[in-house]
């Protein structure tokens, strides 16, 4: 371990591990910290990852990770109406978070990355307006850790941008509150995803039934962070106990998180400062996942990281070219999605009964990929009452 | 009065930490939730976030 580096990186989630490996395949020296013992664990996700998103990161599909195929999806309405599509051609897995964390840090250290994990960033070194490097803490040691370009990929918990003085607080309207079992249980559609709607079920969310093999699934749920009546895990227990056969499953694993399904930050760079993932708030609204747009957005910064380290000039100005080429590509769609979100927030179990009844699977998936909103508004329109939030979509 | 963390209850989810507006929360190593009682306006904003109920009133 050295005192300085081109790039340092903090947090070796999917959006960490991405940026690291792709500073590191563009020559530049990079240390990747994670403050957990172990990288991975203990999960907060319930590992749902689209084949798509494999292929536009140029992952290869590891049999370590892969471990349940998904072909479709239920989504289950209020009233108990089920709005069911299967494709033709597998669409997801539900992965081995553990495992696929893990191997993203094993491939940023094979392309030169120093990689140490159970090693905390407990403050930044600042000078003259830029972040010039890293306070660490590691095994009652403490020391500083110089760099260009300090990556915050700190997560739901990041402080680092805080620190750089960007506000980047989760708002509790703008976070869900999540709680997880994973458990043994006899499921009857091991490659469907399950996701059940309903105010009184997860209120501003929805319960899920993830499948990770023909026995096992991750069952979870989350909740608006401004709900006060009940935890998320109470909201879960409930659903549990009135849904076989999930309340006779056998619990091998608890979880619980925070998910940031506000719009993404308006600003994803400082000088000598980029800011990736779920501290960005890269996460798509809707459906919660993230593992995607962390790691998207990480290769696009560990890039632009090497160009702007080339030519001389971390400053936030030339940093913006992450900023940019990330909003041109994700930007947009993210937004979109968000607006839904708040739009969806606002319908009674009533409207979500309707909406169960005029629409086909294909279209719930496809909203959720911020597609086909013009119909989803159309159909709106149809209720006077929801003729505000149909306009909020457009 | 700063708000009191549940160790009992506490995931060591980190939520709370980036919905505290005062940064006066940190999950130590990933696994111990430490409240800065310096830092603590007892907003609640931490207790209304936990999935578990593990943040209370002190
Ligand atoms: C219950 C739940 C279910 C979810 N389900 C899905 C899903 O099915 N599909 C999906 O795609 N997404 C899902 N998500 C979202 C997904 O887990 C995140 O979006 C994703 O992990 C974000 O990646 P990241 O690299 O930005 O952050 P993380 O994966 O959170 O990584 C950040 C890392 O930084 C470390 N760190 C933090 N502070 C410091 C510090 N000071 N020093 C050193 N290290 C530090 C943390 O320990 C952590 O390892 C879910 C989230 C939750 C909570």
């Amino acid at each position: 371990m050295k005192d300085a580096y081109d790039v340092v990186v903090v947090g070796a989630g999917p959006g960490g591990s991405n940026t690291a490996k792709a500073a590191a395949e563009n020559g530049l020296d990079v240390l990747l910290l994670e403050k957990r013992p172990e990288i991975g664990a203990p999960k907060r996700c319930g590992e749902g990852f689209s084949v798509n998103g494999a292929k536009t990161l140029g992952i290869k599909p590891d049999p370590r990770w892969t471990i349940n195929e998904i072909w479709g999806a239920n989504i289950v309405a209020p009233n108990g109406k089920r709005v069911s599509v299967r494709y033709d051609n597998q669409v997801g897995w539900v992965i081995e978070r553990k495992m696929f964390d893990k191997l993203l840090a094993i491939e940023a250290a094979r392309a030169g990355a120093e990689v140490l994990a159970k090693s905390e960033v407990v403050g930044l070194i600042m000078q003259d307006g830029f972040v010039k490097g890293v306070e660490v803490e590691r095994h009652g040691e403490r020391f500083s850790v110089e760099a260009k370009i300090v990556v915050a990929a700190d997560g739901v918990e990041s402080k680092v941008a805080r620190w750089a003085g960007i506000n980047s607080t989760q708002k509790l309207v703008d976070i869900d509150s999540a709680y997880q079992y994973e458990m043994v249980v006899d499921l009857e559609e091991p490659d469907m995803l399950d996701l059940y709607f309903g105010n009184d079920i997860a209120p501003r969310g929805y319960v899920w039934v993830f499948p990770k093999g023909k026995d096992i699934a991750n069952v979870g749920i989350g909740i608006g962070g401004n709900v006060s009546t009940k935890t998320a895990k109470q909201y879960l227990d409930e659903w549990i106990a009135k849904h076989e056969p999930f309340n006779e499953g056998r619990i091998i694993e608890v979880n619980a998180g925070g998910v940031p399904v506000g719009a993404p930050l308006e600003k994803l760079v400082g000088n000598g400062l980029m800011i990736v993932g779920d501290a960005a708030h890269q996460v798509n609204a809707i459906h919660g996942g993230g593992v995607f747009e962390a790691s998207f957005a990480g290769q696009i910064a560990g890039r632009v990281a090497a160009e702007a380290i080339e030519k001389g000039d971390v400053s936030e100005a030339a940093l913006m070219k992450y900023d940019k080429e990330w909003r041109a590509a994700r930007g947009e769609i993210l937004h979109r999605i968000y607006k839904l979100r708040r739009a969806i927030e606002q319908l009674s179990d009533a409207d979500l009964n309707y909406l169960a009844e005029e629409l086909t699977g294909e279209d719930v998936v496809a909203f959720a990929n911020g597609e086909r909103l013009a119909k989803l508004a159309k159909i709106l329109m149809k209720r006077p009452h929801l003729i505000k939030a149909a306009k909020e979509l457009m | 009065m700063p708000r009191k963390v549940d160790y009992d209850l506490c995931m060591s989810c980190g939520g709370c930490v980036g919905v505290c507006p005062f940064l006066a929360l940190t999950l130590e190593h990933g696994i111990k939730l430490i409240v800065d009682e310096e830092k603590c306006t007892d907003c609640g904003s931490c207790t209304k976030f936990c999935p578990v109920g593990a943040i209370k009133e002190a």
